[in-house]
């Protein structure tokens, strides 16, 4: 690699799309879910700055690693969790195409996008303490229910753009914006599933604070929660912008810099109905949980993808 | 799958106050449970043993924050009774109609806590800001939001003036609308009846069993309400309806107390519209003639009981307080075993528990390890030897 390849590529990896502009927006996307929660509660919410407020003082906390936890894994999780984020964002289109799109990046995505799932769960169980213990459980079972609807959901709108490569699928529906409304039981059960992923009100369960104190996360202090919540907001980011390339067409065709704003747009809708998700109702149980997500979300998303064959084969 | 054990408390998030619950799972279902109580002793009837009359109501206000009418209502009604003081019948009515003003504060905080409980923080943020409305009506009646201090033994402090019942009687009307929404919102959300239907079941026969009282036993079908039982203040003669459900449930535990407050206020109406003239307190001795009394009191938890005994000076020689806390505590565990742990929450904050109004004395056996709790018997017995270390000998009495 010469210089002039290094250096862009260090910059996409550190400011552009990815650690300081997935930090700085998904700092943003909180601040901008907890105000509109305040809105929709009749609150007044946090100031702007609150998220990052929150980061710097849990920065300045100190580390406490149980002693009967794996301290070298205790401490490197948060960070796994933050570079498979990162890394994801990557093969997304966040402008009019992705950094790095190849022929089935969409499933290499999936696949990162569950890694931090995985750390959570790791995070509780090296824990060793009842809570984060009971927490881990809860994570592994809550993967099991959403992560089946959350591919089948994103199979379908692929399928009909006969694609495996998110740049490509969200250039289909920008050209055939149409499309994108034949999409809609797909986008809810996906948006469902992503609010079980980012583990937020009404699945929240893992860690629900009135029953297992702070669940997988109970044993984890200073630093190294900060860089998990951070990798939870980063989450946030990639979540919105997966569901925005598969469903609501990437940038619309809108290209260069104008694209950004685009983004920006669409990943605020997105926030938006996981906002209203999280206020509208009460947290279910586990159990209810794995229900709901194979009773209900699984045979819409698979109704999407037959929905989806027919109309590739009505289109031609 | 292997057992294991969880402490619920008494340091923990869904308790607002120092209570221990200690769980055995088995997965997410609870195989076992038991109550440890004790963490909030404040010894206040031993303090009211060296406390005049009128100086024990500030202290007896304080056994809870939030029925604290009650139970200076409960305390009053006995030392009135021991001095045979004919109290007017307009400081009766303002006592009830402080009482049902503080049923409304305590049901509306209650079914905040229930949807914080069960994850519903938007109805947690709503009840709580309307309950503003109801405190707001407490402050302008007596001056305070919360101790609100009315009571005074012959009668009450203040009198209500055309202007408050006015204003009170506005506030009401826009609480009853909100009700009606959060009875709507109760009965189909699919969430909250995800949540509360068939969890913490609470079959009529144990409720009786183990002395359930208030919204809990009434959730059971038990109709047993002190306002209606025994009436005291105005009760009598005031319509209201007694509200029983049958689900056995949390779900009917929600549907009770949201019908109460529907209930309350159409008690704050009639009492507001049908205030008798006359003085609100008359003058008691301060020192109080010798002997026992007993009174109940339906606070917005359950029965309240007040057990007074008098010597002739102006201190009480006993005072016993039955806060309905710790009558509901008993059929906890029945209600917790078998179910899930997501449920443990909420099972616990459906009795409305007031545990610094519970707690009165436990003692904890170091070599042991264990926890005991004395008999009458065992009590005298230690008492006797205390004396007997000072040179009094008691056994003979």
């Amino acid at each position: 690699m010469t210089s002039d390849s290094i250096l862009p590529s260090l910059a996409y990896i550190i400011i552009f799309p990815g650690f300081l502009f997935l930090a700085l927006y998904g700092l943003s996307l909180q601040w901008v879910d907890r105000k509109l929660c305040a809105c929709f509660q009749n609150r007044m919410g946090p100031p702007w700055v609150q998220p990052l407020a929150d980061f710097l003082k849990l920065l300045a906390k100190e580390v406490i690693v149980p002693d009967a936890a794996d301290s070298k894994m205790f401490r490197l999780l948060p960070f796994f969790a933050m570079a498979a984020v990162m890394t994801a964002i990557v093969s997304i289109p966040v402008g009019a195409h992705a950094l790095y799109s190849f022929q089935g990046d969409m499933v290499a995505v999936i696949y990162l996008l569950t890694i931090p799932t995985v750390t959570f769960f790791l995070a509780g169980w090296s824990s060793t303490s009842p809570y984060a213990t009971v927490g881990a459980m809860r994570v592994m079972t809550q993967l099991f229910a959403y992560e089946v609807p959350l591919m089948l959901s994103i199979i379908g709108p692929a399928i009909l753009a006969g694609s495996w490569n998110l740049t490509e699928i969200s250039a289909f529906y920008a050209a055939k914006p149409l499309l994108i409304a034949a999409q809609l039981p797909g986008f809810l059960a996906a948006i469902l599933a992503l609010q079980g992923k980012l583990e937020r009100m009404p699945f929240d369960i893992p860690h629900s604070k009135n029953e297992i104190v702070g669940g997988q996360f109970t044993e984890y202090s200073g630093r190294l929660l900060a860089f998990f919540y951070l990798a939870i907001d980063m989450e946030l980011v990639v979540g919105a912008a997966l569901l925005n390339a598969v469903f609501l067409g990437g940038s619309l065709g809108v290209a260069g810099w104008a694209a950004i704003p685009v983004f920006l747009f669409k990943t605020l809708f997105v926030t938006f109905l996981l906002a209203l998700l999280k206020v509208l109702m009460a947290r279910i149980r586990i159990e209810q949980m794995v229900n709901f997500c194979w009773k209900y979300l699984a045979p819409v998303a698979m109704f999407q993808i037959l929905v989806d064959i027919f109309l590739k084969y009505k289109l031609g | 799958m292997a057992k294991i054990t969880i402490p619920f408390g008494p340091q923990h998030p869904a308790l607002k106050e120092p209570e221990n619950f200690m769980l055995v799972l088995e997965g997410e279902q609870i195989s076992g449970s038991t109550i440890n109580l004790g963490y909030n002793h404040r010894g206040m009837e031993k303090a009211a043993e060296s406390r005049t009359y009128i100086q024990n109501l500030y202290l007896i206000e304080r056994v809870c924050g939030i029925c604290s009418h009650s139970h200076t209502t409960t305390y009053i009604t006995n030392v009135e009774e021991l001095a045979k003081a004919e109290v007017p019948q307009r400081a009766l009515a303002i006592r009830t109609l402080i009482a049902e003003l503080e049923r409304v504060h305590s049901h509306l905080l209650w079914l905040g806590v229930a949807g914080y409980e069960m994850g519903f923080e938007t109805l947690f943020m709503y009840t709580w800001r309307d309950r503003e409305q109801v405190l707001d009506c407490l402050e302008l009646l007596s001056g305070n939001r919360v101790h609100y201090s009315i009571n005074t033994i012959g009668g009450v402090r203040r009198d209500v003036s055309a202007e408050q019942k006015a204003e009170v009687l506005k506030r009401i009307k826009f609480l009853e609308g909100r009700t009606q929404y959060y009875i709507k919102l109760a009965l189909e959300e699919p969430t909250i009846a995800a949540r509360t239907a068939d969890v913490g079941k609470l079959p009529p026969e144990v409720a009786l069993e183990r002395g359930a009282v208030g919204p809990t036993a009434r959730a059971s079908g038990i109709a047993r309400d002190v306002r209606k039982d025994e009436p005291y203040l105005l009760y009598d003669k005031l319509d209201f309806k007694l509200i029983t459900h049958n689900t056995n449930d949390v779900f009917g535990r929600l549907v009770v107390r949201a019908l109460e407050l529907v209930e309350s206020y159409k008690l704050i109406n009639q009492v507001i519209n049908n205030l008798p003239e006359g003085p609100i307190s008359v003058k008691v001795p301060m020192k109080i003639a010798p002997g026992e009394a007993v009174n109940h009191y339906e606070a917005p938890r359950g029965e309240d009981i007040h057990y007074l005994k008098s010597n002739g000076t102006d201190k009480p020689e006993r005072l016993k307080v039955r806060a309905p806390t710790l009558a509901n505590l008993q059929s906890v565990s029945y209600m917790l075993d078998g179910g899930w742990l997501a449920d443990v929450p909420l099972v616990i904050a459906a009795i409305d528990p007031c545990m610094s109004c519970t707690d009165r004395a436990a003692v904890w056996d170091q070599k042991k390890g264990k926890m005991a709790v004395y008999g009458w018997e065992e009590l005298r017995k230690l008492g006797i030897e205390h004396y007997k270390h000072r040179g009094i000998d008691f056994s003979k009495l």
